[in-house]
């Protein structure tokens, strides 16, 4: 895609005086002054309860989990159930399923900018209530169509871990 | 519980960014506005308003905790009582019910509703990642967290179920942008086609820019009153205030994540029948339960059995023209699936505005004339309030004086709905408003 225009940056000028009016009346005039205000910082995050799902895509397992309660399982994992409250169990989820949906992001959070084009996609695996957010790898995101929808794929891991949701992902079965 | 009328509002200019004021000032605006509208002067408002609720979204776009405070004092209203209500994308028409709730209640006589959002401090790709942690920042923000990338997962999802079109989508943009050629208030007001939509950049796939709401700065203010608050403002300006009554309120919550969502069976407005859904898994990834569900008690309180039949006009929550399609069927204006048929046919466009294309029944029920947030913007604790304000003003017939055109006034408005919608319809609020006697 040819751009027609020269692309915006973030740095502006660095002001360090501006003159004042004689008359503070006119001060109302005044433009609005506009300075750049860095913020950044490192959270402590537990994922406390959620912690054995990642622990077990550094072991190239998909954990999902099941309520002992009324057996509502879960292929993104919660702790207690939804649907009664009761307590959930971990268990292994098929590495094997369905895209449910899809798209191609191209354009996405500043974090993930420099990503894209990437397809996010929600997969549904047999006997289990609830689907999974993920990426799917291995499709021209360019050809991208609803005929996606029902593709069979399957989980991949990264061999070395980061304890992200992006730990896995998901490829077309014959890829 | 008492009645609860809606005398007077104002909207502080929707804008890409609006350097000069900061959120008190622009709070200030629309008050001030309001007030007007009233003859009612700050010093005696000052002695007359019982509290006030505040509505932002984000802490991380306002970098100012308890910026509530700062423009209770702005406005003259301290000591009074007041609260900040935050719910996503809803804020606005939650803070709306919650002054509802203060009047209602007899706590306060007279309350004034105020919110902002001043989206502008940060880049366009940073504010949707400050947008994006408003999903599970475990399982769904960390795996390319982008509301876009949710809402065309919804609407792909949508297309593959009941053959809804990416030209049935832009059909909502055209409309709203062109609707918004008439409110001074829009940040974005132009006439454009199906084409240009299409060819407008892809954001997610089938997404493009043009189906999708902007960020924005920008304040709303909607003043809310009991019978003894319509009393007491007569009294302090001499003039009889023209109110509209919030005759119903629902609300409704979702799971955060749209992975969550489970199939079960529609619930029903009282106009549908089990027969209607044989077969549908509900709400799955395509429909919105939490929106139903806030259809449903509204209604219900407000005594519409059949809503499309009831309602002259709906503001509703269309940050993307997927959610505007899904809310058609949401709020049961037509069965779930044929949203994408009820634009085609153009029933939600203003009867009487050219948009360049031939409906067989336009404007049977205006959905968005003000422009909607895909044309007046989206400063999130905002967009609610304007909703509100928007309503009261067509249900005054004062669209005209506001606008300073009639071309969007709905003729004869005697019954509306406001609907306020957050994440990937994790909460949704809808209020109905009715001309007063
Ligand atoms: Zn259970």
């Amino acid at each position: 895609m040819s751009e027609s225009r020269v692309p915006e940056e973030e740095e502006g000028t660095v002001l360090f005086k501006v003159p004042l009016p004689k008359d503070l009346g006119a001060l109302r005039e005044l433009a609005p002054l506009i300075i750049k205000h860095h913020y950044e910082i490192d959270y402590i995050h537990s994922y406390a309860q959620d912690s054995p799902f990642f622990a077990g895509l550094a072991n190239k397992r998909l954990l999902g989990t099941r309520c002992g309660n009324c057996n509502y399982t879960y292929a993104t994992p919660r702790a207690h159930c939804m649907e009664c409250g009761g307590p959930c169990d971990w268990v292994d989820l098929p590495q094997e399923g369905q895209i449910h949906t899809f798209t191609v992001c191209y354009y996405g959070s500043e974090a993930f900018l420099k990503e894209t084009p990437f397809i996010l996609a929600l997969i549904e695996f047999p006997g289990v209530d609830t689907l999974f957010l993920t990426r799917v790898v291995g499709l021209d995101p360019q050809a991208s169509s609803l005929d996606w929808i029902g593709m069979a794929v399957k989980a991949k891991f990264r061999r070395l871990s980061t304890f992200r949701p992006t730990d896995v992902y998901f490829v077309p079965i014959g890829t | 519980m008492r009645p609860v009328y809606a005398v007077s509002g104002g909207v502080s200019k929707f804008a890409r960014a609006r350097p000069e004021l900061d959120f008190r000032g622009m709070v200030k605006e629309a008050y001030d506005y309001a007030l007007t509208d009233l003859h009612l002067t700050p010093q005696r408002a000052r002695e007359i308003v019982d509290g006030t609720i505040c509505s932002y979204f984000s802490d991380h776009f306002t970098r100012q905790l308890k910026a509530g405070s700062m423009v209770q004092d702005y406005l003259g209203l301290c000591p009074k009582p007041g609260k900040r209500i935050e719910g996503g994308g809803a804020t606005g028409g939650l803070a709306v019910q919650s002054g509802w709730e203060a009047v209602a209640s007899g706590r306060f006589d007279i309350c004034v509703v105020y919110g902002f959002e001043t989206m502008s401090r940060v880049n366009t790709w940073k504010g949707n990642e400050f947008i994006a942690l408003a999903s599970d920042t475990n399982f769904d923000y960390p795996v390319g967290g982008f509301y876009s990338g949710y809402y065309a997962m919804m609407v792909v999802r949508h297309m593959k179920e009941f053959g809804t079109t990416v030209e049935q989508m832009a059909l909502v943009s055209v409309k709203n942008h062109r609707n918004a050629l008439h409110n001074p208030y829009a940040q974005k007001r132009r006439q454009i086609t199906i084409e240009d939509v299409r060819r407008a950049e892809m954001v997610a796939w089938p997404l493009t820019m043009l189906d999708i709401c902007v960020m924005s700065d920008g304040a709303a203010a909607l003043i809310l009153c009991s019978e003894d608050g319509l009393n007491t403002l007569h009294k302090a300006t001499g003039h009889t205030p023209l109110p509209a009554k919030i005759t119903g309120v629902g609300g409704g919550l979702d799971a955060m994540r749209m992975a969550d969502r489970p199939h079960g069976e529609v619930i029903l407005l009282p106009h549908e029948k089990p027969e209607d859904y044989r077969g549908l898994n509900y709400p799955g990834v395509h429909s919105f339960r939490a929106g139903r569900t806030a259809a449903k008690a509204a209604y219900q309180m407000a005594g519409i059995t059949n809503p499309l039949e009831e309602l002259d006009f709906i503001e509703l929550h269309d940050a993307y023209t997927s959610s505007e399609i899904q809310t058609y069927e949401d709020m049961g204006l037509c069965r779930y699936g044929e949203g994408g048929k009820f634009v085609e046919s153009g029933t939600p466009f203003m009867p009487a505005v050219d948009y360049g294309y031939h409906f067989p029944e336009q404007g049977r029920i205006p959905i968005n004339p003000s422009g909607g947030l895909i044309a007046c913007g989206h400063p999130v604790g905002a967009t609610g309030i304007m909703q509100g304000v928007f309503a009261l003003w067509q249900l005054q017939g004062s669209i005209h004086t506001h606008f300073g055109s009639d071309v969007l006034q709905v003729k004869n408005a005697r019954r509306g709905a406001i609907h306020s919608h957050a994440g990937t319809g994790t909460y949704v609020v809808i209020s109905i408003l009715e001309k007063g006697e």
